[in-house]
């Protein structure tokens, strides 16, 4: 039996609670909100022991592992007094705004032994989790490209502002949404080591952005192009596509269904052959054993309370994972200036390599540029 | 009720095998005309009881079933309420409580409401659940709703909560104000089935996957034939073709042969499919009794 604590309490949180609550291994110790109204109806209808304040809960409870899904600007410093404390912990995504802290924070939770994990909920998905397995084959041949894509209808219209609408507090397209098919690039590929010809762009919102586009290089060569809208109201709700080229075919995945393309299936896994071979969610995902929103969000809940249960450090979406889809993530939000920009190490510093300038107009241009910018200083 | 009743999911692009075919579905069901057509097909076949959520566009079907009570004497709506990806859209986007106000009608209630802080928080959640069911069920005013569900995503998000009282005071409205069947969609039905019996709901309606590959049956499909057997539920079936990874007549002859099942709720988009539907199960339903 597992001591978990539930920590912020909004759309994800509640979710959270509501799957981790009815896990057989896991007892809820308490729940922490900074909104009175949520934890006076949670306390007085499922009876959970409901806290205002985090560092207080942690003082009354005996609290082995906790959920964070504050707003994301929060997740840094609640990870760091949690993991302080010797506590386990599952974070909504993004990890952290800043790289620095997520890598800080991997060092850290692998120093004390502690199991970590993001909540990169589509690595649970059993088509995204098989096109892994046929990635890693080597199937595919020599990958040569990959377009992730995730559209949905979040922002349709100019609004009132949360925090989900404020850059500085992790609001934001590319936090929000992009994130997950960035996440689901460098789980199957790793770290690209530059991002270039990002657009930031702004459909409804007036302090963030509503779009992603950018391109992205890996040292091996592959490219990779991600297109991200929150602002796409043909969508039911959101839809997360990964293509993928390479020299022996193409592999298509979204939730439901697989579709892969093979020129030659001598490496490949059992089941596909030659030509098209396509499978669907029915067939590649594993029962959950509590069911609230898809099999995804339960199953990404159970692996880390099994892996607490088996003392397994590292893991899937694990800190030092998450860490790398924060470094691209900052490299992207800090590159929609044309410019080629270097992915860092472990530093979240990106490193800005200004595109060259191609045209006589264009060369003259920059320099002027830069010659103002000198006299600034 | 009926042994079928007739779901919706394909008219709203709702496919859980395929996102392309799911958005072809929702570009030839652009049309109400598309909808009424296959609407029409059922009731010929003698489906008459029409499952649906509650998103907007039914309004436009329960216009048209109330402009022509000739023709759709014997129409019968089950809402499910309530379609909830408009809430979880609006919740990321309004936060839970904005979305909640999104959607009421009545927003002076819930302005003043949420101004009493804490005395509305101890004494009325029952009546925001009860205006929520009433804001959804606006759109059948004067049709025949028997049976009104709950739908899965709000059931099953209050039973790992363990706020069950959410289910006594659905039930109970729904029963007094609209003098109908309370139901309950769900993903992890013996859980639930226990819940509902803490509360003091016996005999419940219950909806949940039933199909021969335990397809999104949570617990296990063993967990699932062992309540058929030995609790006491009226069991509706759905995806009992598993999304068409059951062939139908195998599919129809594996759900027919359990004990307990009530009803089966299916979904189709052409007439053929319907008709072939009602067949298998007029057969196989004969053969079990």
């Amino acid at each position: 039996m597992v001591n978990v604590a539930v920590i912020g309490l909004g759309k994800m949180g509640l979710s959270h609670f509501s799957i981790i609550n009815a896990h057989h291994d896991v007892k809820v110790v308490g729940v922490c909100d900074s909104s009175g109204y949520v934890l006076d109806i949670l306390g007085k209808y499922t009876g959970v022991d409901t806290y205002g304040d985090m560092g207080k809960m942690l003082d009354a409870a005996d609290v082995q592992a906790a959920v964070i899904s504050t707003p994301s600007k929060f997740h840094a410093p609640m990870v760091r007094t949690c993991l302080e404390r010797g506590i386990h912990v599952f974070c909504e995504k993004p990890f952290c705004l800043d790289p620095a802290d997520s890598v800080q924070f991997a060092r850290l939770a692998g120093q004390k032994g502690l199991v970590t994990q993001v909540g990169y909920h589509n690595r649970h998905v059993g088509t995204f989790r098989e096109l892994k397995r046929i990635l890693d084959s080597g199937a595919l041949g020599r990958v040569t490209h990959v377009l992730a894509e995730a559209y949905g209808p979040v922002v349709l219209k100019p609004k009132g502002s949360t925090w989900r609408s404020k850059k500085e507090e992790g609001g934001g397209a590319l936090y929000d949404y992009a994130a997950h098919p960035v996440d689901l690039l460098t789980w199957y590929f790793g770290r690209p080591d530059a991002v270039s010809g990002t657009v930031l762009g702004q459909v409804f919102s007036a302090e963030t952005e509503d779009e992603v586009f950018t391109t992205l290089k890996w040292p091996s060569g592959l490219s990779g192009q991600l297109s991200v809208s929150w602002s796409d109201e043909s969508q039911r709700k959101m839809t997360t596509r990964i293509s993928v080229w390479g020299t022996n075919g193409k592999i298509y995945a979204d939730r439901q269904e697989l579709q892969v393309y093979l020129r030659d299936a001598a490496s490949a896994p059992d089941g596909y052959g030659p030509g098209w071979t396509v499978r669907y969610t029915t067939e590649l995902t594993d029962e959950v054993d509590f069911y609230v929103r898809g099999e995804e969000y339960s199953a990404q809940l159970d692996t880390w309370v099994k892996r607490i249960g088996g003392q397994s450090v590292a893991g899937a979406a694990d800190f030092a994972e998450a860490a790398i889809t924060d470094e691209v993530l900052y490299a992207i939000a800090n590159g929609a200036d044309a410019g080629v920009h270097t992915v860092a190490v472990g530093t979240g510093a990106a490193v800005v390599r200004p595109a060259a300038p191609t045209s006589f107009g264009a060369r003259l241009r920059e320099r002027l540029r830069s010659l103002a910018a000198r006299a600034k200083r | 009720m009926d042994r079928l009743l007739f779901g919706d999911n394909q008219f709203f692009g709702v496919n859980h095998m395929s996102e392309e075919k799911a958005r072809a579905q929702a570009m030839r069901f652009q049309s109400l005309d598309a909808i009424m057509s296959v609407l029409d097909a059922a009731h010929g076949a003698g489906v008459t009881t029409f499952m649906c959520t509650t998103h907007d566009r039914i309004a436009d079907v329960a216009d048209r079933v109330r402009a022509d009570p000739a023709r759709y004497g014997k129409q019968t709506f089950y809402p499910c309420m309530p379609y909830a990806h408009k809430y979880a859209n609006a919740m990321a986007d309004a936060g839970m409580f904005g979305a909640i106000k999104q959607f009421l009608q009545d927003e002076g209630f819930l302005d003043a409401a949420m101004r009493s802080g804490k005395s509305f928080a101890r004494k009325d959640i029952e009546g925001i659940i009860t205006l929520l069911v009433d804001a959804e069920m606006k759109m059948f005013q004067g049709l025949r709703t028997p049976v009104v569900f709950l739908q899965n995503v709000v059931v099953d998000f209050l039973l790992g909560m363990g706020f069950t009282e959410a289910f006594r005071i659905f039930a109970q409205h729904v029963a007094t104000r609209y003098d109908a069947e309370p139901g309950f969609i769900t993903m992890n039905m013996p859980r639930l089935l226990d819940a509902l019996n803490s509360v003091g709901i016996e005999n419940p309606i219950v909806c949940s996957n039933i199909n021969k590959i335990g397809f999104r049956m949570s617990g296990g499909i063993d967990s699932y034939l062992d309540a058929l057997n030995n609790r006491k539920f009226r069991a509706v079936a759905m995806s009992v073709f598993a999304s068409g990874a059951i062939a139908p007549e195998e599919a129809i002859e594996w759900v027919t042969s359990l004990p307990n099942i009530e009803s089966i709720v299916f979904g189709a988009s052409s007439r053929a499919n319907i008709e072939a539907t009602a067949g298998l199960v007029e057969k196989y339903w004969a053969a079990r009794s």
